[in-house]
């Protein structure tokens, strides 16, 4: 078991083997289709991409602050067609998902030294659990579920590196 | 009755039918695979959390589906049922996930156009059921035309192949419901009603009881796993329902729905509206 902190560096990346298991701590911040899209038509995004989570959260607002109730991965196969200009574009060193992304995105992952972490699928509740708190929201415009959330996250997990930046997976496919 | 609809769609969301978690229960006591027993011990977690904290147990509370029976005054249940699904888009909470098919701009309240999905069957005792579908294993769900030729065989292909490209994409170990017969939009209905049989019991038709053993054997021998992580239990059941057809037809549908299956009933009991799981 391993535990990283953001920002999380190409060398840390590079330490992480296919099938580990991690827990992480820091600042990650929510993208689906959507802002994806939108952050390779502008360039750039208005927070850093280090690390990204494929989630889009179930949030409630209490007086001036956002509260967090559910938010586990969603499908990551939805943002892939969009890796390969992401990882060109931003520095992006960990993406956190669901069900992995396909054989083809292994080279990608490799190439840009960037590793794919799996979280459990539906287990919101506890991911929700490991936020400490809601430090920003950008393009709320895009709808709740699509906007950039800045989350402050303590020893979210358990990660399994399903996808490391050597080429190896978990998956079959 | 909107109290008890708001209570409806809540235990629905916040809490997993016991023969669910029992199912992933044992799911885990037979799995050998580390990384799979890793994502069911998290799944059983998370239900235990949820219940215990009245919290949605996936962020993604779904597509908002009724079914409904018994109900002679159809256009005052839909306005009613669609007044309970804003409602408990603030109270509960529930995401609001439904946008403008076209446009994608989100409703906000988690109506819109058609939804929530309503389904009026017959039946001679007032219940509804609601099931929240999220939309990770919506999107794999299918239906197709088979040439009737095609048989139980081509079922069998239909399903197992449908479960075999949806990989990791659906949140196995799954639940699946197959319909078969009837026309195009009726297999698909039926494959939906079919995810709301209860999982231990089995088929009165012999044939179908089969057929279900069969398709869960095949489908578990995929390897998937849960969440993907390879292992034993790729699917939790399958349950059949069929339609008559046309001779010259075979329509199969196949809704696949995640190992967190979110449904409720409202029932009326002694002259009172009960909730129950």
């Amino acid at each position: 078991m391993r535990e990283l902190s953001t920002p999380v560096s190409r060398e840390e990346v590079l330490s992480l083997r296919a099938g580990e298991v991690v827990y992480l701590s820091g600042v990650i911040v929510t993208a689906r289709d959507r802002a994806h899209r939108r952050a390779l038509e502008e360039g750039q995004a208005p927070v850093s991409f280090n690390v990204i989570y494929h989630c889009g959260p179930l949030v409630r607002r209490r007086d001036d602050a956002w509260e967090v109730l559910s938010a586990g991965p969603t499908t990551s196969a939805r943002m892939e067609p969009y890796l390969e200009q992401l990882l060109e574009r931003f520095s992006t060193r960990l993406i956190i998902g669901k069900g992995g992304f396909s054989k083809a995105a292994r080279g990608l992952l490799k190439k840009h030294a960037c590793a794919y972490l799996a979280f459990t699928g539906g287990a919101g509740a506890l991911a929700a659990r490991a936020v400490k708190r809601v430090r920003g929201v950008h393009w709320l415009e895009l709808g709740i579920p699509e906007a950039l959330w800045v989350l402050e996250v303590e020893r979210f997990g358990p990660l399994i590196v399903a996808m490391d930046a050597h080429g190896e997976s978990v998956y079959q496919g | 009755m909107r109290e008890q609809l708001v209570e409806l769609i809540r235990l629905a969301v916040t809490s997993l039918p016991k023969e669910v978690e029992q199912a992933l229960q044992q799911a885990l006591e037979r799995e050998k695979n580390s990384l799979a027993k890793l994502q069911l011990e998290v799944m059983l977690k998370n239900v235990a959390y949820a219940r215990e904290r009245s919290l949605p147990l996936c962020q993604d509370t779904g597509m908002p589906i009724f079914f409904v029976r018994g109900f002679s005054n159809l256009a005052e249940v839909v306005e009613e049922l669609r007044q309970a699904v804003r409602e408990a888009t603030t109270r509960v909470p529930l995401r609001p996930s439904v946008v403008d098919a076209l446009t994608r701009e989100n409703t906000g309240d988690n109506t819109g156009e058609g939804v929530p999905v309503i389904h009026f069957l017959p039946g001679d005792e007032k219940s509804i059921t609601f099931l929240a579908k999220g939309a990770g294993s919506e999107n794999v769900s299918r239906a197709k035309m088979l040439p009737a030729r095609e048989g139980v065989a081509g079922i069998k292909r239909f399903v197992v192949e449908t479960l075999r490209s949806a990989g990791a994409k659906p949140c196995p170990p799954v639940i699946v419901g197959v319909g078969i017969g009837g026309t195009l939009e009726h297999a698909a209905m039926l494959a939906k009603e079919a995810l709301l049989l209860p999982l231990g019991e089995r088929n009165s038709r012999e044939e179908l009881s089969r057929l279900e053993q069969e398709l869960l054997e095949e489908i578990n021998a995929l390897g998937i796993g849960a969440m993907g992580m390879g292992g034993n239990t790729t699917c939790l059941g399958v349950k059949v329902l069929t339609s008559a057809c046309h001779t010259a037809s075979l329509p199969v549908a196949v809704s696949v729905q995640c190992w967190a299956h979110r449904y409720a009933r409202l029932r009326r009991v002694n002259e009172e509206w009960v909730v129950e799981q």
